[in-house]
């Protein structure tokens, strides 16, 4: 049984295995309608996230499949002191698969030492949250056609932002790609990455506080919104939120191919003045995230055709 | 020069960082143990400077590798018949349970008291241990 705990956790094939059947599944979404019948997949979530949570029972639905689950830890039995290994051992014989998400760092790591289904983690605190991560390199590779050659530009809380950090993960193991990682000083990439993963793969990579003059260089332009809950000083917060922000004029400096991703939430990082430029693919990004969600549900279920990998 | 009485059968635990001493001592739970142990501070030394060293006497068995885990600069010496008859280096142990606790406050085990804090070691070169939870790295002295 396979989990999906880090967007690590896939080698380079099982991630384009997902991709190839994550556009497949967009091709032909009503081949693939009928296909978890008879299946559930239960959605953890001990902290409110409306876009994944329903991203994730929109895919199961899609399958032909029925979710479950609770949408608060209030709501659930960890409201009553309960530990995440004896819920999810409970959950266990109520579903096929499960994604959870939660505050701390980790407790999908305990859900799946302890779970007799699949476990996928939905986002743990500021630690992981792979989907965001197959949402975001299916969306390149749909729109781009590659993932390899390619110069990205992340914009905004790269310090807390974990779809960054797990973006920059699953991209440098691809040849050829450039990265131009624009924050405010407070807010730039932790020294790990910088030295661990940049710096120890060679990959190519400018820090910079400028957005407008580095446009015309970049393939991809990954907006972050800087988020509230990963400060525990609301002064820091107040005074970094509006560091970055994107709007027409800025995008006038952009090729006219470059594309702009968004894991969304937005608050104002990005103007709407933007939306209607064809550019901005943030909203078409959100879809593609729910066919990624059902490529892995079917491959976790091992209801994959080929069964190439998992089994 | 302080002379501490030479050991006929025992454990010389060697080089460990000035002031380590008593938390090493807490680690093998040496205060359970039904034997002499000498612990010095501060002892003089030409690699160092300043070190502590424990010496215990009488055999026993422990999984001493943990130390290289708190400091891997700790040399262990095994006594037979007043002669030093091992000298040990301490290897990297893979994975460690319950020695270094994770001081992550966002890791899931600040709420779940009951979770063992298991380590791994990712950078045998740097002795970089981290959690198996929230991967925050631990760095032995």
């Amino acid at each position: 049984m396979r989990h999906l705990i880090s967007p690590l956790d896939l080698s380079v094939e099982e991630l384009d295995y997902i991709l190839c059947l994550g556009q497949e599944i967009l091709k032909f979404p009503e081949n693939f309608s009928h296909i978890c019948e008879g299946k559930k997949l239960a959605t953890l979530f001990y902290e409110p996230s409306t876009r994944t949570r329903l991203s994730f029972e929109a895919a199961m639905l899609n399958l032909g499949g029925k979710v479950l689950g609770f949408s608060s830890a209030d709501s659930s039995s960890a409201a009553k002191g309960e530990s995440v290994a004896d819920t999810i051992r409970v959950i266990s014989s109520y579903a096929d698969i499960c994604a959870m998400r939660h505050p701390k760092e980790g407790a999908p790591t305990v859900a799946s030492m302890y779970s007799e289904i699949p476990v996928i983690n939905a986002g743990d605190g500021g630690h992981n949250h792979p989907t965001q991560t197959l949402t975001d390199l299916l969306t390149i590779k749909t729109l781009m056609g590659r993932l390899d050659n390619i110069t990205i530009g992340m914009c905004g809380d790269l310090k807390f932002g974990r779809t960054v950090h797990s973006l920059i993960n699953a991209m440098v193991r691809y040849s050829n790609v450039r990265f131009v990682l624009i924050s405010p000083q407070e807010l730039k990439i932790p020294d790990y990455l910088r030295k661990e993963v940049l710096e120890q793969k060679n990959i190519e990579y400018i820090e910079t506080n400028q957005l407008e003059q580095n446009m015309p260089n970049l393939d991809i332009l990954y907006m972050t919104r800087v988020q509230r809950e990963r400060f525990f000083n609301e002064e820091d917060y107040i005074r970094l939120k509006d560091s970055f922000l994107l709007d027409a004029n800025k995008m006038k400096y952009a090729k006219k191919d470059m594309y702009v991703l968004h894991p969304l939430p937005r608050v104002n990082e990005i103007s709407t003045e933007v939306d209607s430029d064809p550019r901005a693919v943030y909203f078409k990004q959100a879809k593609y995230g729910v066919y990624v969600r059902m490529a892995l549900i079917m491959t976790l279920l091992g209801l994959d055709s080929e069964k190439l990998f998992f089994r | 020069m302080l002379n501490i009485g030479v050991l006929n059968e025992g454990i010389v635990i060697d080089h460990i960082q000035a002031g380590g001493a008593m938390k090493i001592y807490k680690y093998l739970n040496l205060e359970n143990l039904d034997c002499s142990v000498a612990i010095i501070k501060n002892a003089r030394s030409n690699k160092m400077g300043k070190k502590d060293i424990i010496k215990i006497e009488g055999p026993f068995d422990i999984d001493l590798n943990v130390l290289g885990v708190l400091d891997h600069k700790i040399t262990i010496n095994i006594i037979k018949n007043n002669e030093i008859v091992e000298k040990k280096d301490l290897s990297l142990p893979e994975r460690v349970t319950n020695i270094i606790r994770c001081k992550n406050p966002r890791c899931i085990t600040s709420i779940e008291q009951e979770l063992p804090h298991t380590f791994k070691l990712t950078d045998r070169k740097n002795h970089i241990y981290r959690c198996i939870y929230c991967e925050s790295k631990f760095r032995g002295k």
